[in-house]
């Protein structure tokens, strides 16, 4: 029985992470209708930067919350020149955006290989984050890692954050204005171009705090942003493109789908079943789980 | 107030305006009036900067502003009500409103003076726009567009699609802001007596082109109902 839920919880935990991904496709994907393939790299950037800060922090606690913030800018930063420099001049063309946002994710994972080696680098786990604990004792225990617990609360705390800044912050009002009705909000005197750099700096960024949160789970790779990705896109387009409640289910159910048919099958047969269980449920509602008709998917 | 001289525009490959040149006098009313697909909006749409002019020139208050986008033009005190009730949808009547008045110092105070020329928005606050009937909807628009506090109003059709009681309702407070002052308005209408009735210039549009113009007095109605059954 234990063992069910520990996969649960597992699951639970990879949903926390793919959320912390989707998070920031529900913004630039969802809600811009950008389809930014170079995403995932800032996923990569964000748990390089952690790598980065354990040298000249020593302090694998302090490292980690500096590189937080820290992951955010810096993810965010380059969501802000990317859209600066190619996406801007490509929004009206989606399938040319994708192409060259993949041929920048391709030389972003190159400039890590360059920067930092082809084979996978490790970072120590804070001591507070390595620890277990034990929800149900006895023969058959349940235990949940610090470690899946942080990534979880996290996640959470971002879904939270990011919720009430949109709808309770005048940039909030902004960014959901400029999502429903371009012309609209430019004529009603708001700076749209300003307001599509600042959303894709928040999605961006929130890539950039789940890349930290998966070095606490994993190796940091030039391919680990492009390995999450997909995922993560089909966790906005089964939440309902641009729509933040949907992805949260999306997320923990798919998590939990994959981790529990991992257990009873295997891994191959598990990601076979979840893409299946994907396709049946858009056959049955292709605007996933919310609608909102946003500017350019409508 | 607003100077446009030989206005050049449209879409893609198609050209909608053929040099298109006409004034709004300081604190008065102009009128464009023209069958559907005649240009009128886009002639809007162009003063304000949501398209760019291929040609011409856009003069605010003497000032060039042809090349500043949309919301600079907002700023300079250009306001827009386009056509067909537009609001966003999903945000509620009270967002819609303080989207617009998170930018002023004193935007507080402008919400207020806009909730006051319609006070059924008050009630509505807090339902979203996309909810709303289509004269409230309406109202909100024009509300939004005055809480920037404008020298100038571009008015799409704001009559355009609305139940008849609040039609008038409109119509009266479409004269009265342009009567108290300080406020000049362009205004597209197919209502042609109401729209002669609140400027002082008309123009005839048919096809991109203005075929012809005058002042609105009394035997501007005929001349504009001769020159639209051309």
């Amino acid at each position: 029985m234990s063992i069910i839920l520990t996969q649960s919880f597992t699951g639970i935990s990879i949903g926390a992470v793919l959320l912390l991904i989707a998070l920031g496709l529900s913004l630039t994907f969802g809600q811009m209708g950008v389809i930014n393939m170079a995403h995932g790299e800032f996923i990569m950037a964000g748990a390089y930067t952690v790598y980065l800060l354990q040298g000249p922090l020593s302090s694998a606690g302090m490292s980690l919350l500096v590189a937080l913030p820290t992951a955010f800018l810096v993810a965010g930063a380059m969501g802000v020149l990317l859209e600066w420099l190619l996406i801007r001049r490509l929004y009206a063309r989606p399938l040319d955006t994708l192409l060259v946002t993949w041929g920048v994710s391709l030389m972003l994972q190159q400039l890590a290989r360059d920067l930092f080696g082809a084979p996978n680098v490790h970072t120590e786990i804070p001591g507070w984050l390595s620890g277990r604990v034990t929800v149900i004792g006895g023969d058959d225990p349940l235990t949940l890692t610090h470690a899946r617990l942080f990534i979880l609360a996290l996640a959470l705390a971002a879904v939270v954050a990011l919720t009430l800044a949109l709808r309770l912050t005048p940039l909030g009002r902004r960014i959901r204005a400029v999502v429903q009705h371009r012309d609209l909000a430019e004529a009603s005197g708001i700076a749209t171009a300003r307001v599509d750099r600042i959303t894709f700096f928040i999605g961006s960024g929130l890539a950039g705090l789940a890349g930290v949160a998966l070095t606490l789970v994993g190796p940091i790779g030039p391919t680990m942003g492009t390995n999450v990705i997909i995922d993560a896109f089909l966790v906005v387009v089964v939440g309902g493109i641009g729509q933040l409640r949907g992805a949260v289910i999306a997320a923990f159910a798919l998590g939990v789908l994959q981790a529990v048919m991992e257990y009873s099958t295997t891994v191959s047969v598990a990601r076979v079943t979840v893409l299946i269980a994907i396709v049946a449920f858009l056959q049955w509602r292709p605007q996933g789980i919310y609608t909102l008709r946003t500017r350019s998917l409508a | 107030m607003l100077e446009i001289t030989g206005l050049v525009a449209g879409y893609d490959r198609s050209t909608v305006l053929h040099g298109v040149t006409l004034a709004v006098p300081e604190d008065g009313v102009a009128t464009v009036l023209g069958h559907n697909g005649a240009g009128k909006s886009t002639l809007l749409r162009a003063a304000l900067g949501l398209i760019r002019p291929r040609a011409g020139t856009v003069l605010l208050d003497g000032q060039d502003v042809t090349r500043l986008p949309a919301h600079q033009r907002v700023r300079r005190g250009m306001a827009y009500v386009p056509q067909g009730q537009q609001s966003f949808p999903q945000l509620t009547a009270m967002e819609n409103l303080r989207l617009v008045a998170d930018g002023l110092r004193d935007g507080r105070a402008a919400l207020d003076e806009a909730l006051d020329l319609f006070p059924a928005l008050r009630a509505a606050g807090g339902r979203r726009a996309g909810l709303l009937s289509g004269g409230q909807r309406q109202q909100l628009a024009i509300a939004r567009a005055l809480i920037t506090r404008p020298g100038l109003l571009l008015l799409d059709e704001p009559t355009e699609g609305i139940q008849p009681s609040v039609v008038a309702e409109i119509q009266r407070t479409v004269l009265e802001l342009s009567g108290r002052g300080g406020l000049s308005v362009l205004l597209v209408e197919q209502h042609v007596g109401f729209a002669l009735r609140a400027a002082e210039r008309y123009y005839v549009l048919q096809a991109g082109r203005v075929t012809s113009a005058g002042s609105g007095d009394a035997q501007a109605e005929t001349a504009v109902r001769r020159a639209l059954s051309v």
